[in-house]
C-alpha cells in the first residue's frame, strides 16, 4: 500500500479535529476533537513506521505511548469539564471567560460579538 | 549689662508660649499680665538707672560674615523699652476687660505677648538680623491680631493686606541690612555705626534708601501707607499697642537708630522728607474727612509718623524726633483706648452714631480731652512740647542754622507743611471731640461707663500724655523755642477755632462739610487704593486666573491625556483578551501554519 493513501486519511483526520477545537462549543466535543487529532498523529507514525520497515520499530512503540498519554489527558479534561458543568451548569467554552481582561474604569461591560454570532448560527 | 534686657525680652515670649500652649488648661490672664509687668518694672529700672552696655549670647558662624545674638542697650533703647512695656502692659489690662467672653482670648493675649517680646528684641537688638527676626515676628503678630475676627472676611482680608504690604517694605529693608552689612563687614550696629565714615556715598545711599523701603512699610509711609487704616478691623487695644503706639513706631526708630547712616546719604533724607510730607498732609485731609472714629486716629498715626519722619529728616539729632515717638505713644495709645471705651458702650465705630457722650462718660470724656489736646499740640500737654521740638528744628535747618543736610528748599518744605498739617491735627482733633461727646445723642443704647480693667488704663496714660512734656525741658534742645510755639499754637488755633465755627453753624451737620469738594477725594484717601487696585492688584489677580487656566488646561490637560492615551491604546490590546479560548487557539494555529510556510517557503 503506498503511503500516500494513510497520509490524506490521517490529515483528514487531523483537519476535522482542528475545526472540532476551534468551532465546537461544547468543552466534550472539543475534547474529542483533540483525540481526532492525536490519533491522525498516531495513524502517521504507524505508516511511516511501516514505510520506514524501521527494525526497531519506534513509530508503533510512540504510538503506544501517545495512546497512553492521552487516555490520561481526557480522564483529567473530563474530569476538569465535569467540575465545570458541576459549579456553573454549563460546558460552552465561550461562556467561560473569566480569564478575560475586565472592561476599563468607566467603560460598559462589551456584549460578546463572538458569542452573539454563535448564537444567531446556531 | 545683658541680663536685664535678655529678661525683658524674654518674659513675655516665655508667656507667650505659655498662653500658646497652654491656654485653655489654665487661667491666661496672669500668665497675660504678670510677664508683661514684670518686664515693664524692669525696663523702667534700666532707663532709671541709666544703664548701658552690650553682650552677646552666642555667635553664630555663616561662612560669611558671623550673625552676633546679643542684646545692647542705650539711651534710645532703654528709652522706647519703657514705652513699649507701659503700652503692653495697659493694653494687656484694658483686653481683659474689653474682650470679656471671647472664646479666643488666650491666644489673643499669646500674641500680645509674643508681639512684645519681638518689640522688645527690636529696641535691643544689637545686631541687625537679630533686629530683623523681632521686626519679621512683629509682621506675624500684627497679621494675627488684626484678623483676630476672622469670621468676618473684611478682617481677614485686611490681615492679608496688613501682612503683604508691610512685607513689600521688609524686602527692601533685609536687603538694606545686606548692604550695609557687607559694607561693614559685620552686622553689629556699632560697628556699622563706626564704619560709616569708611563707606562710598553710592553704599550709603542705596543702603539707607533700601532701608527706607522697610520704614515706609512698617510705620505706614507714603507709597506703603493703604494698610494702616484698614488694620483698624483688629480689636481696639490691637489698634493702640501695635497700630499706634509701638510696631508702627518701630520704622521711625530704626531710622533713629540707625541716623547716622541716613545723615551720610543727603538723597535718602530728602527722600525722607517728601515722603514725609506728602504722608502727613495727605493723612491729615484723609482724618479730616473719616467718619470712621477709628480710622480718624489710623489715619492721624500716618500723619504724625510722619511728623516724626520729617523730624528725622531735617535734624541732625535723633531727640526731636524720638521725644514726639515717644510723647504720640503715650497719647496715641490713650486715644485708642479711649476710643475703644466710647466704642464699647455706643456698639459702632461710626461718629455719626456717636454725639452727646460727654456727660455720661466720667472717665473717658476727660481722658479723650487730654489726648486730643496732646494730638493737636495744645500748650502743657505733652504733644505740644513735641511738637514744637520738631518745629524747631525744621525752622533751623531752613535757616542754614545747623541742622541736618539736606536742602533749604526740602527744609522750608517741611516747615511749612509741618504748621499746615499742625492746623489740620487741630481741625481733625477738634472735629473728632466735638462729635464724639457733643451735639445731640445718636445712639439708642443706655450710656455706661467702662469696666474698671478698661477705666485704670487710661487714667494711668492719661497722666504721661499730660504731663510728658514737662521732662522734655530737661533737655536745652527739646525746650520750646518763641517762634516756633507761637506759630505752631498759632495754627492749631486756627484749625480748631474754624472747625468750631463750621460745627456751631449746625451741630448735627459733619464740620467736614468745610472741605466742600475736596471731601469725597479725602474720604477715600485720594483714591490711592484703587489706584493701587488698578495697577497692581488687578494685573497680579489676572495674571493669577491665568496661571490657575494655563495650570488646568497646560500641565493637568497633559498629565489628564497621557492617561487618556494609554487607556486607549490598551483598548486596542484588550481586544485581544476576550476571554474566548478559541479565538487563542485559532491564534495558535495560524501562527504554526505561517511558520510551517515560512519554513517550507524559505527552507
Amino acid at each position: 500500500m503506498h503511503i500516500v493513501y494513510p497520509l490524506v486519511v490521517s490529515a483528514l483526520l487531523f483537519s476535522i479535529g482542528i475545526y472540532g477545537v476551534l468551532a465546537r462549543r461544547n468543552a466534550i466535543l472539543v475534547l474529542m476533537s483533540v483525540e481526532l487529532m492525536l490519533n491522525a498523529v498516531n495513524l502517521n507514525l504507524v505508516a511511516f513506521d511501516v514505510w520506514f520497515a524501521d527494525r526497531l520499530h519506534s513509530g508503533q512503540v510512540f504510538t503506544l505511548f501517545i495512546i497512553v498519554i492521552a487516555a490520561a489527558e481526557l480522564g483529567v479534561g473530563l474530569a476538569i469539564v465535569l467540575a465545570v458543568f458541576r459549579n456553573r451548569r454549563s460546558v460552552e467554552i465561550d461562556r467561560l471567560q473569566d480569564l478575560a481582561e475586565p472592561p476599563g474604569p468607566g467603560e460598559e461591560p462589551e456584549p460578546d460579538a463572538a458569542q452573539e454570532l454563535e448564537e444567531t448560527r446556531s | 549689662m545683658t541680663a536685664a534686657p535678655a529678661a525683658i525680652v524674654g518674659l513675655p515670649f516665655l508667656a507667650a508660649l505659655t498662653g500658646l500652649l497652654l491656654g485653655r488648661k489654665i487661667s491666661p490672664i496672669p500668665v497675660a499680665v504678670i510677664p508683661t509687668a514684670i518686664a515693664c518694672a524692669l525696663a523702667i529700672w534700666v532707663a532709671a538707672v541709666g544703664a548701658s552696655g552690650a553682650g552677646t549670647l552666642t555667635l553664630i558662624r555663616t561662612g560669611g560674615i558671623p550673625i552676633e545674638v546679643g542684646l545692647e542697650v542705650g539711651p534710645l533703647s532703654a528709652l522706647i523699652g519703657v514705652l513699649v512695656t507701659v503700652v503692653a502692659l495697659a493694653v494687656q489690662i484694658y483686653s481683659i476687660g474689653y474682650l470679656k467672653g471671647d472664646p479666643r482670648y488666650s491666644s489673643y493675649a499669646a500674641f500680645i505677648s509674643l508681639f512684645t517680646s519681638a518689640m522688645l528684641l527690636v529696641v535691643y537688638a544689637a545686631d541687625l538680623l537679630v533686629l530683623y527676626v523681632g521686626w519679621e515676628i512683629m509682621g506675624f503678630c500684627s497679621y494675627a491680631l488684626v484678623g483676630h475676627w476672622w469670621e468676618d472676611r473684611a478682617n481677614s482680608r485686611a490681615a492679608v493686606k496688613a501682612f503683604l504690604v508691610t512685607r513689600l517694605g521688609d524686602v527692601g529693608f533685609l536687603f538694606g541690612i545686606f548692604v550695609l552689612g557687607f559694607a561693614a563687614d559685620s552686622f553689629r550696629i556699632a560697628d556699622i555705626l563706626a564704619q560709616v565714615p569708611q563707606m562710598s556715598a553710592v553704599t550709603l545711599t542705596v543702603g539707607a534708601l533700601l532701608l527706607l523701603a522697610g520704614v515706609a512699610g512698617k510705620s505706614a509711609q507714603v507709597p506703603l501707607h493703604t494698610w494702616l487704616p484698614d488694620a483698624m478691623a483688629g480689636p481696639t487695644p490691637i489698634s493702640a499697642l501695635i497700630h499706634a503706639a509701638t510696631m508702627v513706631a518701630a520704622g521711625v526708630f530704626i531710622v533713629a537708630r540707625l541716623h547716622p547712616v541716613f545723615l551720610a546719604a543727603p538723597i535718602v533724607l530728602g527722600t525722607l522728607a517728601v515722603m514725609a510730607v506728602l504722608g502727613m498732609l495727605g493723612a491729615a485731609l484723609a482724618a479730616l474727612a473719616a467718619d470712621d472714629l477709628k480710622r480718624v486716629l489710623a489715619y492721624s498715626t500716618v500723619s504724625q509718623l510722619a511728623v516724626m519722619a520729617a523730624g528725622l529728616a531735617v535734624a541732625d539729632s535723633i531727640r526731636p524726633a524720638v521725644f514726639h515717638l515717644i510723647s504720640h505713644g503715650a497719647f496715641k495709645a490713650l486715644l485708642f483706648l479711649c476710643a475703644g471705651a466710647v466704642i464699647h458702650t455706643v456698639g459702632s465705630n461710626l461718629m455719626s452714631d456717636m454725639g452727646g457722650l460727654a456727660r455720661a462718660l466720667t472717665v473717658t470724656f476727660p481722658a479723650m480731652t487730654i489726648g486730643f489736646m496732646a494730638l493737636a499740640g495744645l500748650p502743657i500737654a505733652s504733644g505740644f512740647f513735641s511738637k514744637d521740638a520738631i518745629l524747631a528744628t525744621a525752622e533751623h535747618t531752613a535757616l542754614g542754622d545747623g541742622g541736618a543736610p539736606v536742602a533749604p528748599a526740602i527744609a522750608w518744605l517741611v516747615f511749612a507743611a509741618l504748621l499746615t498739617t499742625a492746623a489740620l491735627t487741630a481741625a481733625y482733633a477738634g472735629r473728632a471731640w466735638l462729635r464724639t461727646f457733643f451735639g445731640e445723642r445718636r445712639t439708642e443704647h443706655a450710656v455706661h461707663e467702662a469696666p474698671p480693667t478698661m477705666r485704670w488704663p487710661i487714667v494711668v496714660l492719661a497722666v504721661p500724655a499730660l504731663l510728658l512734656g514737662f521732662a522734655g525741658l530737661a533737655v536745652p534742645e527739646l525746650r520750646p523755642e518763641l517762634l516756633s510755639s507761637v506759630l505752631g499754637v498759632a495754627a492749631a488755633g486756627l484749625g480748631l477755632g474754624v472747625i468750631y465755627l463750621v460745627w456751631r453753624g449746625d451741630r448735627a451737620l459733619d464740620p467736614a462739610r468745610l472741605l466742600g469738594p475736596l471731601r469725597p477725594a479725602c474720604e477715600r484717601a485720594f483714591y490711592v487704593d484703587e489706584l493701587y487696585a488698578a495697577l497692581f492688584v488687578r494685573p497680579v489677580l489676572a495674571a493669577a486666573r491665568l496661571t490657575v487656566a494655563a495650570d488646568h488646561t497646560v500641565v493637568d490637560g497633559a498629565v489628564r491625556g497621557s492617561g487618556r492615551a494609554a487607556v486607549s491604546l490598551a483598548g486596542l490590546l484588550r481586544l485581544l483578551q476576550r476571554g474566548n479560548v478559541q479565538t487563542y487557539v485559532t491564534g495558535v494555529f495560524a501562527g504554526v501554519l505561517l511558520i510551517v510556510v515560512g519554513v517550507v517557503m524559505l527552507g
